[in-house]
């Protein structure tokens, strides 16, 4: 079921404690700040969070680990220049982390949106990262068990939406978007534009609306360039 | 230890090679219309050598292929960023993919080559560039395992020695691995590294004898005698 909302808190407003929460966005580009400030404001804590990084500077994700509103971070690059936030609670052991491979992060968010219960890969054959996992050699070489990581909520920022939810995005803002739309079970969208059922081109399409719930417009958050300046 | 060959010297230059001549290099040995991932830091610096002739199109993890020079003033989007968050431009015949699209380029095996930073290279091109694994160090892995398992060919490109003068090139790694067996140049100040089945070669030495080199290094080294 697919609604039009008129505010991030209203978007936002069903989330509860203890979720499991992913968050588009690589750095700033493609993070939906209005609606991580919007779970910021309505309390939701104890929540995983499946994002690529920990949160950047004073903003967006970082702002929701520094007020102790995540218990578990599922990231592959928590460390940056600027990750102040996540690097404090982690030394304090005020937050759990499980770091994964990039790519099988990509991956395994997309099983579980393709309803796959779990796949063998190379990357991370023989390093400490897949310590305890199944192994088995296949096509040649030594390959991993990953399993699907699921979400009770997705946090997507596209560009445009019509009236039937279908998404487009804006260069490389659209990184996680697409997997992280179709793995979890409500999928939260804010866009600086919507346009009527029609408006988009099908072959252009990036996510389909089937993959969409909520979808509300923030003004001027086409392009990531003014939250980053 | 000594040397299994008894060619005097493979010296391409008197010097050692700073890092634009080093990057200068490996843009030179990357074939004509080759997919390329530059690794953040050191490696970028290749891209400021690719030639138009070569028709190179580069990857960036985060979603693009076709990604062009920095982008300066103007051209600044917070929308278009490579691997390292740092804003890009695209060229003309780009492309945008969502992530796992972009790793599915390098896991399926479509990338030709990428080039790498590295802590530490084992004799049977064991990879260490991710992690100190020091006390309280907290790990961040990104996009390097899938690299050094997903590329058909991974070059590193590092300084020989530590500051402190130990060899980067090892027996076997000390520092957490990144990827088993999955490096097949080492492009260093010092020389040029092969990789291979029947261990470390040499392929040309900067500023210094083969010899003075496998004093250095505590791995067996060989020469080619053609340039690889």
């Amino acid at each position: 079921m697919l609604n039009f909302v008129d505010s991030v808190q209203d978007a936002v407003a069903g989330i509860k404690d203890g979720s499991t929460v992913m968050i588009g966005g690589f750095g700033n580009a493609g993070q939906p700040f209005e609606l991580i400030d919007a779970l910021l404001d309505c309390g939701a804590t104890d929540l995983t969070v499946v994002n690529n990084n920990a949160g950047q500077g004073d903003q967006g994700l970082a702002l929701l680990i520094k007020e102790g509103r995540v218990k578990k971070m599922i990231c592959s690059f928590p460390r940056q220049s600027d990750s102040w936030h996540f690097d404090a609670k982690y030394k304090a052991g005020e937050i759990e982390l499980e770091l994964v491979p990039q790519g099988n992060l990509a991956e395994r968010i997309r099983a579980a949106g393709a309803g796959i219960g779990g796949f063998f890969t190379p990357t991370g054959y023989g390093t400490m990262l897949a310590e305890g996992k199944e192994t088995r050699f296949l096509d040649g070489k030594w390959q991993v068990f990953e399993t699907p990581i699921h979400a009770d909520v997705a946090l997507v920022k596209a560009l445009k939406a019509d009236g039937k939810g279908n998404l487009v995005y804006r260069k490389t803002a659209r990184n996680f978007g697409p997997i992280m739309a179709a793995a979890a079970k409500h999928t939260i969208v804010q866009v600086s534009e919507i346009v009527p059922t029609g408006g988009l081109d099908p072959e252009n399409v990036v996510t389909p609306g089937i993959y969409v719930n909520s979808i509300v417009k923030v003004a001027g958050s086409g392009s990531t360039a003014e939250k980053a300046a | 230890m000594s040397v299994q060959s008894n060619e005097k010297s493979l010296q391409t230059s008197e010097t050692p090679l700073g890092r634009d001549d080093l990057a200068r290099l490996v843009a030179r040995d990357i074939a004509p219309g080759s997919f390329v991932n530059l690794g953040i830091g050191q490696p970028t610096l290749v891209s400021n050598y690719l030639t138009e002739e070569q028709n190179i199109t580069l990857h960036t993890e985060n979603g693009m292929l076709g990604m062009g020079p920095e982008a300066k003033g103007d051209q600044i989007d917070g929308d278009l960023i490579n691997a390292g968050k740092i804003p890009v431009t695209e060229l003309p015949g780009a492309s945008y993919f969502h992530h796992a699209d972009s790793f599915a380029i390098m896991r399926g095996g479509h990338l030709d080559i990428c080039v790498l930073g590295a802590f530490q290279v084992s004799a049977t091109g064991d990879l260490a560039n991710w992690h100190t694994g020091a006390p309280g160090a907290i790990p961040a892995v990104g996009g390097a395992m899938d690299l050094a398992t997903g590329a058909k060919d991974v070059f590193v490109m590092m300084t020989l020695l530590t500051r402190e003068g130990a060899s980067k090139i090892v027996d076997a790694c000390t520092y957490p691995i990144t990827g088993v067996g999955c490096v097949t140049r080492v492009y260093t100040d010092k020389a040029v590294f092969l990789i291979g089945p029947d261990g470390v070669t040499v392929r040309e030495t900067f500023g210094c004898t083969l010899e003075e080199l496998q004093d250095l290094v505590p791995v067996p080294l060989k020469a080619t005698p053609a340039a690889g």
